[in-house]
């Protein structure tokens, strides 16, 4: 009932305390189809389902590069991404003209947490309507945060984003603790089994699964559609034995620790 | 209509810096004269200052634009602490990244053709590693494992390049300091006898009190009593 009263401007808030406005952006992210995060000690990763709006237009892209270090997944309005991109690409260009070294994640993922604030409270402007999942490897260290259109941005191990998500994000939550330890190759067959719970009825096809990784001695890459079939091949090879053991397993629901750093 | 406030020429100067990495990390010497032209007016200024637990700066050339510097850098310590998440020290700044800024803003005054009149070392440890180089006046960034500013790069490291070794013992490389420092006392007429070694090793950062080194000068025809 209260809601229309308060939410047609940014800068005021309903009676529970709430900005409306900005759920509202994040309603925008929770619609674009889903982007997933995961990691280990020495390796991050993303993986997307790209959407055609129908048969004759290309896959809508969703993963970019930022530094040879970092790159992100998006879920949400794309022309709002270009901006936010463009302004990590000039902080990590600047950063390593200035100080010779790579931009370190968390602080560039700050500065675009600030910058998101400043929408959210400033008359005429409007939140950023995209969620990112920013991966990156520097300090002998993998990270994966990620930004919303409030200005919140925290730390994971992993997580998802986009419609379906939650399918994406109850696999992770099962998964998580062995991750840490993994290989290359099977952190992103689990990435690839997440976004298979996240796809509903759409086939996954090297088409229109996005798959980009970074790491130790591992610059940020977008995998080739070949490779992404090569990882969609081994998740049907083992399809039929998953199924036997899903029938055998007492499935428990554990709580996903995620490390989270409210930024103020 | 305003003065012009720039810089035209160094008016306190500091004479040279000596760097020589050894074995378990690097050491740094100069003398602690400022001098105003020919007068030996500040006899105890130093011109090695450390900058982070793991990094020292040392500067040849005008010292209020030296102790500028070091205010610059302080202060870029302190706004990347906020930055940095985990709060440790360890990941801050790293030497060879404020070395890279220095150089930057070095440049960027050289460009407006009003200079920070100095020659400045930069030595520290960083991964295990040593890094160490100069930044000077023109913006020109350089490492080396042997470094020498002013005066120094004339005197001191000819006699450096004989006798560096990779990987020599501490006591090889404070000899060939004192050497250098005394040769520089000889010859360098904008130098006091008294010195102080800034030492950097995995530990850490250690600068000494002034020290006085001994020279001859039996073999000067000037000495007391003597025309």
């Amino acid at each position: 009932m209260f809601r229309t009263q308060y939410d047609s401007d940014i800068s005021i808030y309903s009676p529970e305390g709430r900005l409306y406005q900005i759920e509202y952006a994040m309603q925008a992210v929770a619609q674009g189809s889903t982007a997933l995060g995961l990691k280990s000690k020495t390796h991050a990763v993303v993986v997307t389902l790209m959407r055609s709006s129908d048969e004759l237009s290309s896959h809508q892209r969703k993963i970019f590069k930022v530094d040879g270090h970092m790159g992100i997944a998006i879920s949400g309005l794309t022309a709002d991404a270009r901006v936010l991109l463009k302004f990590m690409r000039n902080e990590t260009l600047h950063h390593k003209f200035v100080y010779g070294s790579d931009l370190p994640t968390g602080e560039v993922v700050s500065s675009l947490a600030m910058k998101s604030q400043r929408n959210t409270q400033r008359w005429g402007r409007r939140p950023y309507g995209v969620g990112l999942l920013v991966i990156g490897y520097d300090g002998d260290k993998t990270h994966l945060y990620q930004t919303s259109p409030s200005g919140n941005c925290f730390s994971y191990y992993a997580q998802a984003i986009g419609s379906r998500s939650q399918s994406a994000r109850t696999y992770l939550e099962k998964n998580f603790k062995e991750f840490p330890e993994l290989g290359l190759e099977e952190l992103v067959l689990h990435g690839v089994k997440a976004l298979k719970e996240s796809s509903g009825k759409e086939t996954l096809t090297k088409l229109n699964v996005g798959i980009a990784v970074v790491g130790k001695e591992q610059k940020f890459e977008i995998l080739k559609p070949n490779k992404v079939q090569s990882y969609l091949d081994q998740i049907l090879q083992t399809e039929g034995e998953i199924e036997i053991e899903n029938e055998n397993e007492n499935e428990k629901d554990e709580e996903a620790e995620t490390l989270e750093l409210k930024l103020d | 209509m305003q003065p012009k406030k720039k810089t035209l020429r160094p008016i306190v100067t500091g004479s040279s810096v000596l760097g020589i990495k050894y074995k378990d990390g690097v050491i740094l010497a100069s003398d602690t004269l400022g001098s105003y032209g020919s007068l030996a007016r500040f006899r105890d200024i130093r011109r090695i200052v450390p900058i982070t637990k793991h990094t020292v700066i040392g500067g040849t050339g005008e010292f209020s634009d030296f102790q500028e510097i070091t205010k610059i850098l302080r202060q870029k310590i302190i706004e990347n602490q906020e930055l940095v998440e985990s709060g440790k020290e360890e990941d801050e700044l790293l030497p060879s990244e404020i070395h890279s800024y220095l150089s930057r803003v070095l440049y960027g005054r050289r460009n407006k053709f009003n200079p920070l009149w100095n020659d400045v070392v930069v030595a520290g440890f960083e991964k295990g590693k040593v890094h160490m180089g100069t930044v000077d006046l023109w913006g020109s960034y350089f490492e080396d494992d042997i470094i020498a500013t002013g005066y120094g790069t004339y005197f001191a490291l000819p006699l450096m390049r004989k006798a560096y070794k990779k990987d020599m013992e501490r006591d090889k490389a404070l000899e060939v300091l004192r050497d250098c420092l005394t040769v520089l006392f000889y010859r360098d007429c904008r130098t006091i006898n008294r010195y102080v070694f800034a030492e950097i090793t995995k530990e850490g950062v250690n600068i000494t009190d002034p020290v006085e080194i001994e020279t001859k000068w039996e073999i000067a025809d000037w000495q007391e009593g003597k025309l």
